[in-house]
């Protein structure tokens, strides 16, 4: 699970971790009470406006409605309301969000921690993430921080460090040490930089996050560590655990469909192809939709209906698959184990029924148990829908009805 | 021959009495698998399917000496199965249970290495070995003796590999579903080596999805080991967008060494015969073994 970066900062927070100060608002109003409030905790006189969205790129994005970044500086209290407004309510476009952009809801008002002093302010990445090959975590930390660590780890690998953590002793002191020393600190930020590496793993640990990612790390002009930006990726299977954390969800964020097909108990993912389609499994879901792309057609969803497909499941997967405008067919593909193949057929025939007219051709690959006896239910229900027994059939299918 | 679960394993259910569990022990017995009893903590001395029920799994051990365990216990409660399994002494530990917190695989994993016992899964359909051994959730009439091996992240898609097998004309030495779960106890590459080292598996089919580089490190080991039997690849996920899950937990691009197209270029390249379509699986064995 994504959450926004005031969440993640106050997270951090709870944890021990420095973080550029901030206060979230809804309203230009509220953004300048937030900033107000800020001025008198902190004593910041500028004040940065940060879109809440889930995707980075903000300060580089565009606000479609009115040209704005989703990051800017606001260098007196005057600024902060209209600098504000320019933000809330548009709709943000950055490299990761896709043309179609994400809608602003909120803006964390945050204290400007670049002010001179006697050192220059100098920017660093951290990370914690799991290493999947080694089946542990893993810090990342790197002098290029502000940066895309894709591009530096492409261009200059070199220029990152990583520090695994065995997960049965934790982090290590020595350990922090050796990411700080590498970052070239000394002194105060030094040891500010051991301090905010064992807080943000405690964190981690005690959220049970599949990934922090802090870019920038900010050492400020007086030595302080802070973080600027916070991106936090939970563990969706660990949330049991922590109901405030579930909380956290902001739905808005999410696509609508895809929260709808959730409380069905569906597992789909919208795509932008042209055939939907239904499938038990995963890995055959992802399978079906590669078989899709192979037959001339593009995917337009992932949609696992699980072990237990029946009536009820298939019928929630017709209306979740029908809502999407793009959808010229459909491709069921049920590998039936346990579930048995006509039972299956009998609920897509009865989920056909219940939904009425359905305008869009739809193939019905039924494969397994009573895998003949499906076909045959599909065949002689009278609706308009193809059957299927072998994949590559099905694959033809598809073509055929795309032709 | 054949790998990890045979006619003579002695199997346990742990989550035996739960719904899951007694549904799929029911299915194993019918299907012929030794099931030699089961754990529910709390539940020791009665009686369930005609097997003993333990309270431990060391009773289970001592009592009937069982050395297999099929665990369907709710992932909050998972990875302490799988740890008192490899605590008892078990050889082989299947974790069917999805969902279980990356968090308690980073230990569960581990510590069941340390105490010597092969980790399959979690979030897999077990392991089968035709005729003799279905441990897991698998339809058993799908899969027929052979000596094809199969190794796949996915339950379903098994199921259709297996199929095809079988449709060919051919059948199945042991499946083994690793599950599709970011931490997996056993890889493809290991997976992979068990069945190159069955005297009884002449060809291998591979299945793998998006998300980490497991196939791409057992590609390179298939070659490293001077491609002693022909093994056919498909991955999943090649219509997948980068960053979304895909169902499973682990099948999510987060890289470009994560894409199905990577992985698949990387097989190839080590000689692997790649199927771009999941469709030509069974055709494509059979051309290899030909």
């Amino acid at each position: 699970m994504n959450i926004h970066e005031y969440q993640a900062k106050e997270i951090l927070k709870g944890y021990g971790v420095t973080i550029q100060e901030g206060i979230v608002a809804d309203t230009p109003g509220a953004a300048l009470e937030a900033a107000k409030e800020l001025n008198k905790q902190t004593g910041t006189s500028w004040y940065v406006v940060k879109a809440q969205i889930h995707a980075g790129g903000r300060g580089k994005g565009k606000i479609n409605e009115t040209g704005s970044n989703g990051v800017v500086l606001a260098k007196s209290l005057e600024e902060v309301a209209p600098k504000s407004e320019a933000i809330l309510g548009g709709t943000l476009v950055t490299h990761q969000t896709g043309p179609e952009g994400k809608k602003v809801s909120k803006v964390l008002i945050a204290q400007d921690v670049y002010y001179p002093g006697d050192s220059e302010p100098k920017e660093y990445y951290l990370s914690i993430l799991l290493d999947r090959a080694k089946g542990c975590n893993v810090i990342m930390a790197s002098t290029e921080g502000g940066m895309d660590i894709e591009t530096v780890a492409e261009e200059t690998p070199e220029k990152i460090v990583k520090e695994w953590i065995d997960p049965a002793i934790g982090l290590q002191g020595f350990q922090a040490r050796k990411v700080a020393f590498a970052l070239g600190l000394e002194g105060e930020a030094f040891k500010g930089m051991v301090k905010f590496i064992y807080a943000l793993y405690n964190a981690y640990l005690g959220t049970d996050a599949s990934q922090f990612e802090i870019n920038p790390v900010l050492k400020t002009s007086d030595n302080k560590i802070l973080a600027v930006d916070a991106k936090v990726n939970l563990d969706d299977n660990a949330l049991y655990r922590h109901k405030n954390l579930a909380e956290l969800r902001d739905i808005s964020e999410e696509d609508p469909l895809e929260v709808e097909a959730g409380e069905s108990g569906l597992n789909y993912v919208k795509l932008d192809g042209n055939v939907g389609c239904m499938v038990n499994g995963a890995g055959l879901a992802m399978a079906t939709m590669d078989i899709i792309k192979l037959s001339g057609g593009e995917p337009a969803n992932f949609l696992d209906v699980g072990g237990g497909a029946n009536a009820q499941t298939v019928e929630a997967g017709f209306r979740i698959i029908l809502k999407d405008p793009n959808v010229k067919a459909i491709l069921i593909n049920i590998f039936g184990g346990i579930v048995r193949c006509d039972r299956v057929a009998n609920g897509v025939v009865e989920a056909y029924k219940n939904i009425g007219e359905i305008n869009v051709p739809i193939i019905v690959r039924l494969q397994g148990t009573n895998a003949e006896e499906g076909a045959k239910i599909i065949d002689e229900s009278g609706l308009k829908v193809v059957s299927a027994v072998v994949l590559k059939d099905a694959a033809q299918k598809v073509k055929e009805v795309l032709a | 021959m054949s790998v990890l679960v045979n006619k003579n394993s002695k199997i346990i259910v742990q989550g035996f009495t739960g719904s899951e569990g007694t549904f799929h022990a029911s299915q194993m017995i019918e299907y012929g698998s030794n099931v030699v009893g089961g754990v529910t903590p709390g539940k020791g001395g009665q009686t369930h399917l005609d097997k003993p029920v333990f309270n431990t799994v060391k009773e289970a051990v001592e009592a009937v000496g069982a050395d297999t365990t099929i665990i369907f216990v709710p992932p909050a409660f998972a990875a302490d199965a799988i740890m008192e399994a490899a605590d008892a002494g078990i050889k082989v530990i299947i974790t069917i249970t999805e969902g279980i917190p990356v968090k308690d695989m980073m230990v569960a994993k581990p510590y069941a290495k340390s105490k010597g016992a092969t980790l399959i899964g979690p979030n897999c359909p077990g392991v089968i070995t035709p005729e003799e051994a279905k441990v897991g959730i698998m339809p058993g009439f799908v899969f027929k003796k052979g000596n094809v091996g199969i190794v796949s992240k996915s339950g379903t898609l098994t199921y259709e590999a297996a199929d095809q097998v079988v449709k060919a004309g051919l059948g199945i030495t042991t499946a083994i579903g690793i599950g599709g779960d970011p931490i997996i106890g056993t890889s493809t590459k290991e997976a992979v080596q068990l069945l190159m080292n069955d005297p009884e598996t002449e060809a291998i089919v591979m299945i793998g999805e998006i998300g980490g580089n497991y196939e791409a490190e057992a590609a390179r080991w298939v070659k490293e080991n001077g491609n002693k039997k022909p093994v056919v690849g498909f991955i999943a996920g090649q219509t997948a967008p980068p960053g979304r899950r895909m169902g499973h937990a682990g099948a999510i691009i987060g890289g470009a060494d994560d894409t199905a197209e990577a992985k698949m270029k990387i097989m190839a390249e080590n000689g692997i015969h790649v199927v771009k379509s999941p469709a030509d699986i069974g055709e494509t064995i059979k051309k290899a073994l030909a």
